[in-house]
């Protein structure tokens, strides 16, 4: 364990920004990543892997467009296998990030500062991936989109608006573009400083276009403030409607397990339990291979390591309470459902969620566990495979075994399944890293604000 | 007028206290047309400057309202007039289901309007613009705070603006060509 992670005496918490900086070392610090010519080599280790893992995502769609759904392990009555799965695990991951730049910032935390940049880009490419498996489950996606969004189309027909899998669309597409637009804005005034810092004239052209003339003048902060506080604002209802709606998917059915009214805050709370975890496993190796322990402090670590544990545990009472509606409501089919999470044939999945999202995590009651990152990395990895767990168990238990007994399946992914959830891993890495190189991964420009510098004195 | 047209005077001071001292006094002494140049937004030289109100609120809701009249309207003329199915016998007109994808709207509209009215109001992009002319403008987005009075300003006298500024101890004082 590095020095600079050093906890102070008790009673006191870490700082949230390292000592000793000024606005000049602080910008040379954080664009220096940006506009350095010496790229590490670890950072091309990372894209050759990513980029060979993101080649196998790109053959199995292709192989998938060529011999359509029938090469997964999908079928009736297990329809939404691995695909709605992975897209219920990546749509929540990205909602943390949104979480931490528009609900911490209503909020005046201002510890969010250092981490909400990079956890804003884990939201956009996490989307992206969760987009990327309803529409390639549909098999051939360009034949899809008359029913997915509303066009006037030659053969005169319109999506199906009383539909959750249309709100579906239009919650994620509209997620994805409000994350997109506040990314780029917080983005524009960081632009303009790697303009003005960079050394070569390419360089500075590139910038100097995104950052659309950026000037700093009072006039454009203030209307970029209100702009800037408008759409936290927005996004905040926006990040928990995304959730909910991805749960009335299953909420608005009937098959048991499914049809329950409080999916929308069990979901939403799963989804800031895995998009925690999802940080931290960002934020640990990134501090770390870039020397940010300056910026990403421990208390950073362990703020999200006490939002994991507090979101942790309102999933293990929505656990709770799923088993206590199943018996309260007295109808054999949800008993049956209850019976069959703890003794059926995918009874592992569930006893191994439980492990994971609920007993393992307990460990982050102990400051010293999340004060250590190595062990805050191996438990935001065990969560979000129990998260992973979760969404299998919600969606192949349920409709593995409905109501009819002549009806009931099993269901086995295959090899493509695999290489497909595998793959927008590593799509999602590859994007990552690409983001850490090119752009700003911690703003520098909030980053400004929290120094003593930064304060008129009177 | 002199013979080279100028944009502007600016001062460039290395901390905000001094630029917000200077913007204040430059605001009573009767300036109207300035601006302040800083690498993080100040509170207090927006105030000194006399910026207080801007449109993006107002052109947020437009946005919002456009966004929910336009999703519901679609979804109504969708569902109960172009083409009405009937779903597990539910009216045509079936409002609690259109109300997802109504917020959904609502928000996008919304959105939309607050980045592009904050851009367009801003006038950006804008890929000239004169003030980039002032010697050591590039650390105005990163550790220096300037003040630029601007000549169209009716006041503007350019030896008295250059006379004035430099009374509050600038780094420097410069000309800012067009």
């Amino acid at each position: 364990m590095e020095d600079v992670d050093q906890l102070p005496p008790k009673g006191v918490r870490p700082p949230i920004i390292g000592p000793g900086y000024n606005l000049g070392t602080l910008n040379d610090r954080i664009a220096g990543i940006v506009l350095t010519k010496h790229t590490p080599v670890f950072w091309f280790a990372v894209v050759g892997l990513a980029v060979m893992i993101f080649g196998m995502l790109n053959t199995a769609i292709a192989y998938l467009f060529a011999k359509g759904t029938g090469i997964w392990g999908i079928n009736i009555p297990v329809g939404w296998g691995f695909a709605i799965v992975n897209f219920v695990w990546w749509v929540g991951i990205g909602h943390a990030g949104t979480l931490i730049s528009a609900i911490l910032l209503l909020f005046k935390q201002s510890w969010r500062t250092s981490i909400n940049r990079f956890a804003e880009g884990m939201t956009i490419f996490a989307v992206m991936q969760a987009g990327l498996f309803p529409l390639i489950h549909t098999g051939r996606p360009w034949l899809a989109f008359y029913w997915l969004f509303p066009y006037p189309n030659s053969m005169g027909v319109w999506p199906q608006f009383r539909s959750p899998l249309i709100w579906d669309v239009f919650a994620v597409s509209t997620y994805f573009t409000v994350s997109f637009l506040f990314w780029g804005i917080g983005l524009i005034p960081d632009f303009a400083t790697l303009r003005d810092s960079a050394k070569t004239l390419a360089v500075r052209r590139i910038y100097g276009m995104l950052a659309m003339g950026w000037r700093g003048s009072s006039r454009h902060w203030n209307r970029y403030e209100t702009a800037y506080m408008l759409l936290a604002g927005l996004a905040t209802p926006l990040v928990l409607s995304v959730h909910s709606v991805v749960s009335l998917d299953f909420a608005v059915s009937v098959i048991p397990g499914w049809h329950t009214t409080f999916f929308p805050p069990y979901f939403v709370a799963g989804a800031i339990y895995s998009g925690f975890a999802m940080v931290l496993i960002l934020a640990i190796p990134f501090r770390y291979l870039y020397g940010m322990q300056d910026f990403i402090t421990l208390r950073h670590l362990q703020n999200c390591g006490k939002l994991m544990l507090a979101t942790g545990l309102i999933v293990a009472y929505a656990y709770g309470l799923e088993m206590f509606m199943g018996w309260y409501s007295h109808d054999k089919y949800e008993l049956a459902m209850v019976h069959n999470r703890l003794h059926g044939p995918y009874s592992g999945y569930y006893w191994m969620l439980v492990i994971c999202n609920i007993i393992i995590p307990q460990a982050l009651w102990s400051n010293r566990v999340r004060s250590t990152p190595w062990m805050l990395f191996v438990l935001a990895c065990v969560v979000n495979t129990g998260m992973w767990l979760e969404r299998f168990v919600i969606v192949v238990m349920s409709l593995q075994r409905d109501f009819v007994p002549s009806s009931w399946g099993m269901y086995w992914f295959t090899k493509w399944d695999v290489m497909t959830f595998v793959g927008t891993m590593g799509f999602f890495t590859l994007l990552f890293f690409l983001f850490i190189r090119f752009m700003p991964a911690i703003s520098i420009t909030e980053m400004r604000v929290l120094l003593p510098q930064a304060k008129v004195k009177e | 007028m002199s013979a080279t047209p100028i944009y502007g005077v600016m001062a460039e001071f290395d901390n905000p206290t001094a630029l917000v001292h200077a913007a204040k006094a430059a605001y009573d002494a009767g300036y109207r047309q300035m601006d302040t140049y800083t690498p993080y937004p100040l509170e207090e030289a927006m105030e000194a400057t006399g910026v207080h109100h801007n449109r993006v609120s107002l052109i947020t809701l437009i946005g919002a309202m456009l966004g929910m009249i336009g999703g519901y309207s679609l979804e109504y003329w969708v569902s109960a007039i172009n083409y009405p199915v009937n779903a597990g016998g539910k009216p045509f007109h079936s409002w609690p289901a259109f109300i997802p994808v109504t917020f959904e709207c609502t928000v996008l509209g919304a959105s939309l309007a607050a980045v592009f009215g904050m851009l367009i109001l801003n006038g950006l992009p804008q890929p000239y613009h004169p003030v980039f002319n002032a010697p050591n403008f590039v650390r105005a987005s990163k550790d220096r705070f300037f003040l630029c009075l601007e000549a169209q300003d009716p006041r503007f006298r350019l030896d008295e603006a250059k006379r004035f500024l430099q009374g509050f101890q600038p780094e420097d004082v410069t000309e800012v060509p067009y």
